[in-house]
């Protein structure tokens, strides 16, 4: 008996253990039940269904680009929290912070990883659109799923955005400036709006650039220290926050939708 | 090679490289028998072919190198967060070959009578563990490494500190957002910056309600059955977004004036700025009576223009040319269909209105932020 036991593979006495058993019950998945127990025991692998149709898994189907967008999503919540440990949201501390990230932290490429990662994740966004798109999968029964999918972009498009004021560098607060200045005309809500001026109690107008959307956005009437703070909550709590709500609506959805799209 | 710079600069002005493209568009996604018939005649159709790719990428890649070895364009093309709009470039033309090359197959083969290639025997299924588990893995390591080389040799940029005293010029919004920034030049922010961003939004949510091609075409390439809406919606995203931000990075400099991508970024280039209200036009060129003061009499041949454009052009498209469509998808899916179509059309109309006439405003209420 003891004999037999010391033939085992490292692999298999690793499977047969109590604590790799405690963790995934079915042991080393070998047979077709326990590769579905796999799945199907796992929190986060039982997002996938424990069984596909075979053009579901080509790369040439999806070419990866929702799964892509998530990942990137995961590695950017990551690194982004490894940043906040050095970056401090005001205007004295900003820019230095961003400085030492790059000259005094060891191996410093967070940054870059972040900053990289965000370009990327806009990319495999519009990619993965263009996927749905062309294979028609947004007809239904997944039209809801597509309209879910469009605000995913408008958010990670937002997520970008309100990060790319933090380094508080010129190109920041310029291309921040650049942006929200369209908010100042938002119709009747911004003061350069058409309409505004319709807003008005007798002489006293409600909307001015002290009580606009761009007001609200910036918390001030210009980029300054509010707006830091202000996009700094957002971008690192806010938009994550509705951006995980609607994924995790995204993905059951595509369960839910009959799994991914395929010819009938 | 001077020669040949010089022309690339000439071809890039928005008026001709936009016209060109926009022509060539509906025999590269024919939209009808006639363009398909010219699509195949001409040879247009070699493009979503393999060799097609190949011949797409080596030309990209040559204009870059070009660029790359040029003094101007090489200081555009370098700038660390330029780098995301060349992958831009290569991986859109990619994905779009991709899927247009599919779906030509997936035509092909339903024209045989065949299923598409996508389809495989309901009960023959394969198991994610270990087939689709080892792919997404695979799939993650490749994509971080390549993040991590990217992330060590290309260092995030940092500039000066903010100072809201200097303003660079140009100032550039985020180049996902310069496809707006460049409509900027056609339209009021209230236009560019809200409305039109609301309605991509929303007109990209309501695609499925209002398409008409067979719920059955799910789920594969194809391209055949449901020409229309591809050629739509990949205008759209192909030339009113992604072209537009490939022109707003790369050709655009100081003061929003055009440069060609060899030219100097001269910040002192004199463009005359000649444009002329519809109001002007009527008024003042025309009956030579010179500007009502009356702000709604002055203004009303462009109110007049756009209720025609919105309100009697849809019933016309309805009564003589797309009555098949509308007897289809009755009135309520039309009209919404009509005004996003419309909406999206009246981005490359102000553009040739502009272009042609140097016109400004269809309607021009500075006093009330009301200028279209
Ligand atoms: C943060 C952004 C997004 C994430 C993380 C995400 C994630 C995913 C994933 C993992 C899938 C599974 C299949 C695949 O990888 O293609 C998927 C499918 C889908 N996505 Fe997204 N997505 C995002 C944005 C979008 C956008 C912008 C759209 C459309 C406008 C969209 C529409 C859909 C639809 C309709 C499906 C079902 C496709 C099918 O069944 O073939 N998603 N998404």
């Amino acid at each position: 008996m003891s004999k037999k036991k010391s033939k085992q593979t490292l692999i298999e006495r690793m499977g047969n253990s109590q604590i790799w058993k405690s963790i995934i019950r079915s042991g080393i998945p070998r047979t077709r039940r326990q590769r579905m127990h796999a799945i199907l025991g796992s929190v986060f692998l039982h997002l996938h269904p424990a069984r596909l149709p075979k053009h579901a898994v080509k790369i040439g189907y999806t070419w990866c680009m929702g799964g892509l967008s998530f990942f990137l999503f995961v590695v950017l919540t990551i690194t982004g929290i490894m940043l906040m440990f050095y970056y401090r949201p005001t205007v004295e501390y900003a820019y230095t912070d961003i400085i030492d990230l790059g000259e005094q932290v060891p191996l410093g490429i967070m940054r870059e990883l972040h900053r990289w990662g965000a370009h990327a994740m806009v990319l495999t966004v519009w990619l993965h659109m263009l996927r749905v798109f062309m294979t028609g999968s947004y007809k239904p029964p997944r039209e809801f799923n597509w309209g879910v999918g469009v605000l995913l972009m408008t958010i990670t498009l937002f997520l970008s955005f309100t990060g790319y004021l933090l380094p508080w560098d010129q190109l920041a607060i310029w291309a921040v400036t650049v942006g929200t200045n369209m908010a100042r005309a938002t119709p009747f809500l911004g003061n350069e709006g058409p309409g505004a001026a319709m807003l008005a109690i007798g002489d006293i107008n409600l909307v001015h650039a002290g009580s606009d959307v761009r007001f609200a956005l910036l918390g001030g009437r210009f980029v300054g220290e509010a707006t830091l703070l202000r996009f700094y909550v957002l971008h690192c709590i806010g938009v994550p926050f509705i951006a995980m709500i609607f994924m995790a609506v995204h993905f059951w959805r595509i369960r839910k939708d009959g799994g991914i799209s395929g010819p009938l | 090679m001077d020669a040949l710079k010089h022309a690339i600069d000439l071809l890039s002005a928005p008026t001709i490289s936009f016209t060109l493209i926009t022509v060539l568009f509906p025999f590269v996604f024919p939209p009808g028998d006639w363009f398909e018939k010219i699509h195949r005649k001409l040879g247009f159709w070699r493009i979503w072919t393999k060799p097609g790719l190949y011949i797409s990428l080596v030309l990209i890649t040559l204009f870059f190198i070009m660029g790359y070895y040029d003094p101007n364009f090489n200081i555009t093309l370098t700038k660390p967060d330029n780098f995301p709009i060349i992958l831009l470039v290569y991986s859109v033309v990619i994905c779009t070959w991709l899927s247009m090359y599919k779906a030509y197959e997936n035509d092909k083969r339903m024209d045989r009578g065949e299923k598409p290639a996508e389809y495989n025997d309901p009960d023959d299924k394969v198991l994610v563990w270990p087939d689709l588990v080892y792919i997404e893995f695979i799939a993650l390591i490749i994509f971080m490494v390549f993040l991590i080389v990217w992330s060590v040799l290309v260092a995030a940029p940092l500039e000066e500190p903010a100072n809201p005293a200097a303003t660079p010029n140009p100032s550039k919004a985020p180049w996902y957002f310069l496809g707006l920034q460049e409509m900027l030049v056609y339209y009021d922010p209230w236009l560019a910056g809200v409305i039109f961003p609301g309605l991509i939004i929303v007109g990209l949510m309501a695609i499925p309600y209002i398409t008409t091609s067979s719920d059955n075409l799910s789920g594969f390439y194809s391209f055949k059955e449901r020409r229309v809406g591809i050629f739509l919606f990949m205008y759209g995203f192909l030339i009113l977004w992604i072209f537009l931000i490939f022109i707003g990075t790369f050709f655009r400099g100081p003061n929003w004036n055009f440069f060609g991508p060899f030219e100097y970024w001269d910040p002192h280039k004199l463009v005359p700025l000649t444009n002329v209200n519809l109001s002007e036009y009527f008024w003042v060129k025309w009956i030579k009576t010179g500007l009502p003061s009356n702000i709604l009499l002055r203004e009303s041949i462009g109110f007049i223009s756009v209720i025609i454009y919105l309100g009697v052009l849809p019933v016309l498209l309805a009564k003589y040319v797309l009555n098949d469509f509308l007897k289809k998808v009755g009135p309520v899916k039309f009209s919404f269909f009509v005004f996003f179509g419309l909406s999206m059309l009246s981005l490359p109309l102000k553009m040739y209105l502009r272009w042609m006439f140097n016109l400004k405003y269809i309607i021009a209420i500075p006093e009330w932020f009301f200028n279209i």
